[in-house]
């Protein structure tokens, strides 16, 4: 059960989409974002889809690690899609009880469901192709310029490096405390929603504890090997940009642009 | 026989490419009154087979009966078989949460639905079998006590549901000399004075050749020895290749005997070696 949580999971890779700098791949997720809430009819969803079609084929992904990440999100966007069905006015199609459906309220449910959509595989692409590391680098050095305005950028970085990293720690830990109170007797699987959260006391307050306690293990190894934050830090493998970076970026910013566009021109 | 387990087997994450057989056709039976010890490299299945002695892992193939009941079975009670074998993790005390100690080893009674009479009367007894004073520590919490005590209390939480079968992952791991030979003591009191069923899980062959009358040596997910103690650590190099070994006093033995002394060298533990050597040196005075 525990095994089906993918949120930032990495699909190692060595294309041309896994080896882009961090920074661009970033920055192009947030084009991408950005354009698909400016994109006002279906018509540009094409190149949407263009553009996520050609990043999995290039990357190599498996078209199943996608579908993954889109199930647990499934109420959302039904919901979404009732809300838009019953809650648009427009030209009256039929009726359901008390609830109408309109033309335009089908038209805008589709478009933002397929928003949503697009939004999720869109942004699980950039961490399906950017190790952890790589995209804590990323963000680190593109929030660099707001330092003088007093942002952490390097802590902030390191926060996140840190909470990624202990993601499966965590899990497996709770995975080994349920098992080890289930030998006790504990259930955790039967009784109201009350007594459930009662019995979760034996789950929760072990895993505090031990997070707390590694917490401040992990702090003093720090401490042990100097670690003063991000002042005079220096790094292995420096962030630069290559030729392809560059190209990527530019060709990206035109496409998008264009995407955009579609919005000023009647087709 | 109080554990029949037959052709069983477990395979992690079936289907998928992680797929990994952890468990390949294991055959044990295990009779009420036993001593066992199970030994083999980190990854050899060792742990995923005693998660399936309580039905905390269910078999991908194959039967395991505990005491009259079928874990893979569906409507048989795990709860039941949970009562009749205990299992104390790996760093058992990592499961401690309760405010006290009276109330965390209570933990396991009270879900088996005993009431306060009873609760109170086994939490005394499996206190004084790990030993530790109840009327000191009733009222502390497990959290500020030592590891060692706190390991304790944890195991104390198990024997108070009083198994038939109790089951110790590891229960010296990370423990000092003195505070494993004290838990391994208490351990050996334990099945003395209660009769008990017990599976030592363990890495040191030393405690194993001090405490158990049987040995299973696991390999690889399959059960490759079943003997005596005695029996399995007479075959040595088999041992070696699966990255286990002798305990260090029937190694130094056994080389003093290929020096060409006249000596027994199936020897366990050291107290056997001080007699065995005691009598060799009288022969060779004598002589």
């Amino acid at each position: 059960m525990l095994k089906d949580i993918t949120i930032g999971q990495y699909f190692p890779g060595d294309s041309i989409v896994h080896k882009l700098d961090p920074r661009i791949k970033i920055i192009i997720i947030g084009l991408f974002i950005a354009s698909l809430f400016l994109i006002d009819s279906f018509l540009p969803y094409i190149f949407i889809v263009l553009f996520i079609g050609t990043v999995i084929k290039v990357a190599k992904l498996p078209l199943k690690f996608i579908l993954k990440g889109i199930k647990p999100l499934v109420f959302i966007i039904m919901i979404t899609l009732a809300i838009n069905i019953f809650m648009t006015k427009g030209e009256v199609l039929f009726y359901i009880g008390p609830l109408t459906v309109s033309k335009e309220g089908l038209y805008t449910a589709a478009f933002m469901a397929l928003r949503l959509i697009f939004l999720i595989t869109g942004t699980s692409l950039l961490t399906l192709t950017t190790s952890p590391i790589a995209l804590t680098d990323g963000i680190e050095k593109l929030l660099n310029p707001f330092k003088r305005l007093g942002l952490p950028a390097h802590e902030l970085a390191m926060m996140m490096t840190i909470a990624l990293r202990f993601i499966p720690t965590l899990l497996e830990e709770t995975d080994k405390i349920m098992k080890a109170q289930m030998a006790r007797g504990a259930d955790f699987e039967s009784g109201n929603i009350l007594n459930r959260a009662k019995n979760l006391i034996p789950l929760l307050v072990p895993l505090f504890i031990n997070a707390f306690r590694r917490a401040d293990e992990l702090a003093t190894a720090m401490e042990a090997r100097c670690y003063r934050g991000g002042e005079n830090r220096t790094r292995l493998n420096e962030l630069r940009l290559k030729k392809t970076d560059i190209v990527v970026m530019t060709s990206m910013i035109i496409y998008f642009a264009l995407i955009v566009s579609t919005r000023y021109i009647d087709l | 026989m109080i554990i029949d387990i037959k052709n069983l087997n477990y395979i992690y994450n079936p289907n998928t490419p992680f797929e990994k057989k952890a468990l390949d056709n294991v055959n044990i039976s295990i009779n009420e009154g036993d001593f066992i010890g199970l030994i083999g490299h980190t990854g050899s299945g060792k742990s995923t087979l005693v998660q399936h002695l309580n039905g905390l892992m269910k078999p991908t193939s194959g039967s395991i009966i505990v005491d009259g009941i079928n874990i893979s079975e569906k409507g048989s009670s795990l709860r039941e078989v949970r009562h009749k074998v205990g299992l104390v993790f790996q760093y058992p005390e990592h499961q401690l949460f309760e405010e006290s100690v009276y109330k965390d080893i209570a933990f396991g009674p009270k879900n088996l639905g005993l009431d306060d009479k009873e609760i109170d009367k086994r939490i005394k007894d499996a206190m004084e079998l790990v030993g530790l004073d109840f009327e000191s520590l009733k009222d502390r919490s497990p959290f500020e006590l030592s590891g060692g005590q706190k390991r304790r209390v944890a195991i104390a939480g198990v024997i108070a549901m009083k198994p038939k079968v109790l089951v110790l992952d590891e229960p010296t791991a990370g423990l000092d000399p003195y505070g494993r030979d004290e838990i391994l003591d208490e351990i050996k009191d334990l099945f003395k004075k209660e009769g008990i069923t017990i599976i030592l899980v363990s890495h040191s062959m030393e405690d194993v050749a001090r405490l158990v009358d049987r040995i299973l040596v696991m390999d690889k997910g399959r059960l490759v020895m079943d003997d005596t103690t005695r029996e399995v650590f007479k075959r040595a190099p088999e041992l070696e290749k699966i990255g286990l070994g002798i305990p260090q006093i029937t190694k130094f033995m056994r080389r003093f005997k290929e020096k060409g002394n006249n000596i027994d060298d199936n020897i366990l533990t050291v107290e056997e070696a001080k007699e065995e050597l005691l009598k060799f040196l009288r022969r060779k005075k004598d002589a």
